[in-house]
């Protein structure tokens, strides 16, 4: 498993890079992995952020984007505006979790 | 932003089962950064008709694929085309078919059509086929682009992976 160095962290990455280990995750992690990603985060990102991190820690799996915008009252629209490139894989990604395994 | 993956999915079956193959990968594609167009022509049309798209069913007759066993039952049967065939059982399947996919969470075609439409995938009824049918752009639900013909449709796909239902 690849290592990525986050100031005095040292940390597990997928190939994909994703955390390997969600308790690993700090707010550092997820600014870092949006600049990655190209995005700068606003309250409305960490509002989506917060969201999926509670139900993946709820729940044991991350939501798919339905259950984000339904879950978190959040349009679509804004969802897909807040997450370029679509956020079926981004929004995991910065929040620290697996990947979504729905369809929905 | 370099060359994104494009998509296009010709929608031409108004049957319940087949109307979310191309709404489910469409919005798959979607979420992950590809652009998606849904070119709905012939059956497809019923997927995007405002009289139509709450009324779409399943018919058991002439599908072989139709047993229990891939309804969930625990035993699997085949379904007789002459039981098939009598009042509601159309009904019935449908109402199978729902049930399941509410099970599943998964939205009725006219919530993901929007879906699909806030995500940014185009789409666009076929014009032959509403001439055909004496249709006009009112009939359609308001997340329908267009109405173009296949020329067009040909011309805007461009560079997609063409996907036919």
């Amino acid at each position: 498993m690849p290592v990525r160095q986050f100031g005095a962290l040292q940390l597990e990455v997928d190939s994909e890079g994703y955390l390997v280990n969600p308790k690993d995750w700090t707010p550092e992690v997820a600014e870092a992995f949006a600049k990655e990603e190209g995005i700068e985060l606003t309250d409305r990102h960490w509002e989506v952020i917060n969201f999926v991190r509670k139900y993946y820690e709820e729940r044991g799996q991350s939501p798919t984007i339905r259950q984000i915008t339904v879950g978190a009252g959040i349009p679509t629209k804004e969802l897909f505006k807040l997450f370029p490139g679509g956020p079926a894989k981004k929004v995991a990604r910065i929040a620290g979790v697996p990947k979504p395994a729905g369809c929905i | 932003m370099s060359e994104n993956r494009k998509m296009a999915f010709i929608c031409s079956k108004g049957n319940l089962d087949m109307a979310y193959p191309a709404l489910i990968m469409g919005w798959a594609a979607l979420g992950v950064g590809v652009d998606v167009t849904i070119f709905f022509t012939f059956w497809g049309l019923d997927l995007i008709r405002k009289s139509r798209v709450d009324k779409l069913g399943l018919p058991p007759v002439g599908n072989a694929s139709m047993r229990t066993g891939m309804m969930g039952f625990p035993f699997d049967v085949g379904i007789p085309q002459l039981v098939g065939v009598l009042p509601g059982m159309t009904a019935f399947a449908t109402a199978l078919m729902k049930s399941k996919m509410e099970k599943l969470e998964v939205p009725s075609v006219r919530e993901m059509l929007e879906m699909l439409h806030d995500a940014g995938a185009k789409m666009y009824a076929c014009k032959m086929t509403v001439d055909m049918a004496g249709l006009k752009k009112e009939d359609f639900l308001d997340v329908v682009d267009d109405i173009v013909t296949a020329t067009e449709f040909i011309e805007m796909t461009e560079g997609a992976q063409i996907v036919f239902i």
